[in-house]
């Protein structure tokens, strides 16, 4: 994927971003760690700490502990979610529909497309999976997840994904920064809240980002 | 041969085709390409695998320029 010639349109619509890059992304992987961290020690001190001292205020440390455990949860679940399918299915509009998009993805994109829903797409910031109604970025150690859809419910599935997926291709920094960043953490921790069918899609993208970026032939 | 399609409610809908050749439509996608970009759309020339630009201008050598919506943050 190539560097925009002309930004995203869209970005009007959100003149007080700034361009999300890659080192912002890290930035708020930072933050989403801080913040988890916070969320999640007092719960477990305050859990032993009851425990210490009074072993009856078990029952209390126990809630203590859910609540450690639940919250994270909660903020990966919402992470996830924006690779959930979303919105009516459109039956025929759909395969042809899902015929265009197959169109503008490689083989094994497509493949990997049909199976799990995902469009796999190589960036600069990253591995993109493009959902119809958001987009999960696998960058260094993190899963990025990104609320973003085209405008109009009347669309068929594939068409949204086309949609984001052209959006990302003319102009990857431009998405990242119109789309609402929802979540940033441990890939395990989004795949796990991820449907089943859809793993497969994030675990193929954690091994294209640890790949190295292939490079044009140059014929002699 | 260049084709204008729009991704739209029923998949795509094809709005024009032309060839270098053929002034005339060419000309008649340039109006469909002009009538979309009022209506909102933005049109994206894909230029294969990973690759995508956008135009204000219909390219009279491309072979396929897609009219998408506007997408936002959701």
């Amino acid at each position: 994927m190539e560097a925009a010639s002309a930004p995203l349109p869209e970005l009007a619509s959100v003149p007080w971003r700034s361009p999300e890059d890659a080192a912002s992304l890290r930035r708020r992987g930072h933050l989403w760690t801080f913040f988890t961290f916070v969320h999640v020690v007092p719960f477990l001190g305050a859990a032993a700490g009851l425990v210490l001292l009074n072993p009856l205020a078990g029952p209390v440390a126990f809630v203590a502990l859910v609540h450690a455990w639940i919250i994270p949860e909660l903020y990966a679940f919402r992470g996830a979610s924006v690779a959930r399918p979303k919105g009516p299915r459109h039956g025929d509009a759909e395969d042809v529909a899902q015929g265009f998009l197959g169109d503008l993805l490689g083989h094994h994109a497509r493949e990997l497309q049909r199976e799990t829903g995902l469009a796999m797409e190589r960036g600069k910031l990253g591995v993109w999976l493009v959902g119809e109604a958001g987009a999960l970025l696998v960058s260094g150690r993190r899963v990025h997840c990104f609320c973003i859809r085209a405008t109009g419910a009347e669309l068929p599935p594939s068409d949204r994904v086309a949609h984001l997926l052209l959006a990302l291709r003319t102009d990857e920094i431009g998405f990242a920064t119109v789309a609402n960043h929802a979540f940033a953490g441990a890939p395990w921790r989004v795949r796990r809240r991820l449907d089943a069918r859809m793993r497969p899609a994030l675990d193929e993208a954690l091994q294209t980002s640890v790949r190295p970026v292939p490079q044009p032939s140059i014929s002699v | 041969m260049g084709r204008l399609i729009r991704m739209d409610s029923t998949g795509h809908s094809a709005l024009a085709a032309w060839t270098a050749v053929d002034e005339a439509a060419y000309d008649a996608a340039v109006e469909a390409f002009r009538r979309e970009l009022d209506e909102g759309y933005i049109a994206v020339v894909s230029e294969g695998e990973g690759h995508a630009t956008q135009v204000r201008e219909l390219p009279k050598d491309a072979e396929l320029v897609i009219m998408r919506r506007p997408i936002a943050g959701g």
